[in-house]
């Protein structure tokens, strides 16, 4: 009996046979995640209902020396939830419950497997929400929010999953279960949660998740400003940041991204525009109100050439439409893609674009970019034939130009998206081999035998020479329907 | 000569840490310069000192060489107004990053304390209900490990999801875990227009202030006991939206609008040799964990807004001076800080001071928060001053990799690590 077919019958008895996966066409269900260029098809698949059960499925691994990796919804884009071949995948997604709602401590504690919109509408009637916001919110998992460190178009004002997240329950790759940080602030000793949240699963399986509720602001006006160039429409973002207002988002689209969006959902956005801003002002009517002036006379002052408010909830999504679906939107006008996600200081935008489009023309291939502008992250579209023959290694070879750009203007090679395995090989050009080192400990401290996620995060040799991952075409996720991407 | 003789001098009679004398100090000028002397005294015990507002914290170490001194270690090395951030060394005032031009670290800290030693404490104050606290404000940082070598995590951009944030894990580390030599802050702009809303009111009125829409940037409380309890609100924004707020929550909570804070405003509850505890509770058993440690005879002040409390008393056989905006009534002092006083012997002293320690620390537990001893008083020992600590075994991990030879701040950190 192989150490596989021991460990399912070991996890059969001990969870029952409705747990644990070993058909091969079942398993290949699971084969990838978001970035469906990496494919591989998990040696077992085990679906645990409880942190026990967790606990039980990676005490059992750790036994059998076997590699894990954990997967919530699967919408990640780095590919950190892509199986091990001779591993096990410990799928989340029967662990949907909220354990509990507490709005008068501004917490709730959830199961992994609940997914991030569905906190936001279980706490809506009190007047909280959940604050991170990422663009698959309504399928990704908080549990993969967790181990991502994920972000959305909101962070800008209110920040990512880790300024969010108080408290784990998690079991360590030995099978403990632990907790770190809890309902009240700063826990005593080191803040392992801190280091744990944005750790893509390296370090061990999340189990319950404490996060913080955010009050519903009074209000929200949303602005949609055209501009005939990025470059304005980045003078404006630096303007509006320099005026001392922080907007609780602020997104940026330019022209290829905008026909492409056009075509898609036909967002009507003013015809011309050579880039587009969407302003998100939220907070107390009356700083709203202030603010709103500011922006909307910075905006004209920086070359806008129309303004457009959303009068009401239906008007708001309705601009926010076009930016929603400027991902799948570039379907449209090419047949492969690949989504970027670098991130510069803010004010080398117009510079770092430039280079961009020197970079891009060089090489025959077509770049559509879409900003989380405020905070300097961008999400470039790389547009390719792929039937073409050279012309996917071309887009490769402008994506990672694109990553090393970030890096010379002194940014990150991610800022929502993680290293998973498409980057991990990208990280020692941000950092020196004692600074890799460093973060090893704390991989050491936890999982020194190296069985949570392997071979993510981390270059490894197997993973060397793999090409960075694109899309042919949809996620299954979206031409279902169920989720949109930013 | 070697390096270690290069770089360091004797320790002079100041040079003391929590009581305890150290050998040799050297204040290193470099991240280099810092690594060659951290290089140099390996298998000597290292205790780093910033400005001293909170070297005394804590249990002593267990044994001590050498003190590493950051203040020459100092300067803001960037400003980028345009992209909100800065970078200083870690021996820099924070007083410096508070008044950067237009823009600030929104960050408490006492007066004298540096950029490294309020990371390294975790230190925080009234505003942290808005901008949260260093994990928060931190996007990259240089640390010189106890092997010597220089490294880094984080960067410059405010989005940063490449590798792990170690950054959180060396905030509160209280020097552990290395020599943080440079920290990048998140910037936020300096607002047009503050106002206070002060109120006599328990400290429950915070969560009407929470519930409500006044987007508050502190909600503190000042319980003393025999005083009537305070709550005081700042508020942050433009004229015409902090003047509507103020007015609508003074309103609300029967207060005043003032332009400044109120003298207990971000100053810690306990007088010189007294004990001092920080309390950490879920926002809604706020009130409780007050009641209790008022009723054990301590000050409690802090953000009721966020669950992070301060709490004090004075040695038991000194008369506490006069604090900031303290009425203090001799005759109303509750049972036990009468017992404290009335204690006759030191080894009285001590029980009274470990039971008042075990009764807020149970509170603390039951408030779903943590009851930690900053400071004891004046000559007790043995009080457990960090409490039962969740995951202190990978806490003991996480030192081993680092510093296996335990020689940074020994036996100052949690669990004894």
């Amino acid at each position: 009996m192989s150490v596989i077919d021991a460990l399912a019958a070991r996890l059969r008895s001990e969870l029952g046979s409705d747990q644990v996966i070993t058909d091969r066409q079942r398993l290949r269900t699971y084969e990838c995640d978001g970035l469906t260029h990496y494919r591989v098809i998990p040696a077992l698949v085990v679906l645990p209902r409880s942190s026990a059960e967790t606990a039980t499925v990676v005490r059992a691994c750790a036994e059998a020396a076997v590699p894990f990796v954990a997967r919530g919804s699967g919408t990640g884009l780095s590919g950190g939830a892509l199986p091990h071949p001779d591993g096990v995948l410990i799928v989340t997604s029967r662990q949907r419950s909220i354990l509990s709602l507490d709005p008068a401590d501004e917490r709730a504690t959830l199961q992994p497997g609940v997914i991030n919109q569905h906190i936001s509408d279980a706490v809506h009637e009190f007047g909280y929400y959940y604050a991170p916001d990422p663009s698959s919110q309504q399928i990704c998992s908080i549990g993969g929010n967790v181990a991502e460190n994920s972000g959305g178009a909101h962070c800008l004002k209110y920040g990512f999953t880790s300024n969010h997240v108080t408290g784990i329950e998690m079991v360590t790759p030995a099978g403990d279960l632990v907790r770190l940080g809890g309902s009240a602030p700063d826990t005593p000793g080191y803040d392992l949660l801190g280091a744990f949240v944005g750790s893509e699963g390296t370090l061990g399986i999340a189990t319950e998740v404490t996060v913080r509720l955010t009050r519903l602001p009074e209000t929200v006006r949303t602005l949609l400003a055209a501009f005939h160039s990025t470059d304005q429409a980045g003078a404006a973002t630096s303007a509006i940041i320099a005026a001392g207002v922080i907007p609780a988002a602020i997104e940026m689209m330019d022209a290829l991204s905008i026909e492409a969006a056009e075509a898609a959902v036909h967002c009507g956005y003013p015809a011309g525009a050579g880039a587009v801003l969407l302003i998100d002002l939220d907070g107390p009517a009356t700083e709203v109100q202030a603010q709103f002036d500011d922006v909307t006379r910075l905006c004209t002052a920086h070359g806008s050439f129309e303004t457009r408010v959303a009068a009401d909830d239906t008007e708001r999504a309705l601009i926010w439409r076009g930016r929603k679906s400027a991902f799948a939107a570039v379907g449209r006008i090419s047949p492969d893609y690949i989504v970027q996600d670098g991130v510069i200081p803010r004010t080398a935008l117009p510079e770092v674009l430039r280079r961009i489009t020197e970079v891009a023309t060089a090489h025959g291939i077509r770049v559509a970019n879409v900003f989380h502008a405020g905070d300097g992250n961008l999400h470039p579209l790389v547009l390719f034939d792929d039937a073409v023959p050279g012309e996917a290694t071309r887009a490769a070879t402008v994506s990672g130009a694109i990553l090393d750009l970030c890096i010379e203007f002194g940014g990150s090679i991610t800022g929502e998206h993680g290293v998973g395995v498409d980057k991990a090989r990208y990280l020692p050009r941000m950092f020196t081999d004692d600074d890799l080192e460093t973060m090893q400990l704390v991989r050491c401290a936890f999982d020194p035998a190296g069985l949570a996620n392997p071979g993510k995060v981390f270059p490894t040799p197997r993973l060397c020479g793999e090409q960075p991952g694109h899309r042919r075409g949809a996620h299954p996720l979206h031409q279902s329907g169920v989720a949109e991407v930013f | 000569m070697t390096y270690l003789e290069d770089l360091t001098v004797t320790a002079g009679d100041d040079d003391v840490v929590a009581g305890v004398p150290a050998r040799l100090v050297a204040a290193p000028s470099s991240t280099g310069e810092a690594a060659a002397l951290i290089t140099a005294a390996r298998g000597l015990s290292v205790v780093i000192r910033g400005g001293s507002t909170k070297i005394h914290q804590g249990p002593p170490p267990r044994q001590l060489d050498l003190i590493i001194d950051t203040r020459r270690l100092a300067g803001v090395v960037e400003h980028a107004a345009g992209d909100l951030i800065t970078v200083a060394r870690s021996g820099t005032p924070m007083a410096e990053l508070h008044r950067l031009p237009g823009q600030q670290l929104a960050l408490d800290a006492p007066p004298g304390a540096t950029v490294g030693g309020t990371v390294a404490a975790n230190g925080s104050g009234p505003r942290r209900l808005r901008y949260g606290t260093a994990r928060d404000l931190l996007i990259g940082i240089t640390v010189v490990r106890p092997d010597g070598r220089i490294t880094k995590a984080g960067g410059k951009v405010v989005k940063n999801v490449a590798g792990y944030d170690l950054g959180k894990l060396y905030t509160g580390s209280l020097g552990t875990l290395g020599l943080i030599t440079e920290c990048v802050f998140r910037l936020h702009p300096v607002p047009v227009t503050t106002n206070f809303v002060r109120a006599i009111a328990p400290p429950a009125a915070a969560a009407r202030v929470l519930a409500a829409q006044f987007a508050p940037s502190a909600c503190e409380i000042n319980v003393v006991p025999g005083a009537d309890p305070e709550i005081a609100v700042l508020l942050e924004g433009t004229p015409a939206g902090v003047h509507h707020r103020a007015t609508e929550l003074a309103a609300l909570l029967d207060g005043e609008v003032t332009p400044g804070p109120p003298p207990w405003w971000d100053v810690p509850p306990w007088p010189s040799g007294g004990l001092a505890m920080k309390l950490t509770s879920a926002l809604s058993r706020v009130p409780a964990l007050v009641d209790a440690a008022l009723s054990a005879g301590l000050t409690v002040r802090g953000s009721a807004g966020t669950g992070v409390l301060w709490a004090g008393a004075p040695h038991p056989d000194r008369p506490a001076p006069p604090g900031p905006g303290t009425s203090q009534n001799l005759s109303a002092t509750p049972c036990a800080e009468r017992e404290l006083r009335a204690a006759p012997s030191a080894e009285r002293d001590l029980r009274s001071v470990v039971e008042t320690v075990e009764i807020v620390r149970a509170a603390a537990g039951a408030a779903g928060g943590f009851a930690v001893v900053l400071s004891t008083p004046d000559g007790t020992t043995g009080i457990d001053m960090w409490g039962p600590v969740p995951g202190i075994e990978l806490m003991r991990r996480i030192k081993q990799q680092f510093d296996p030879g335990n020689r940074f701040a020994p036996g100052r950190f949690a669990g004894g690590i």
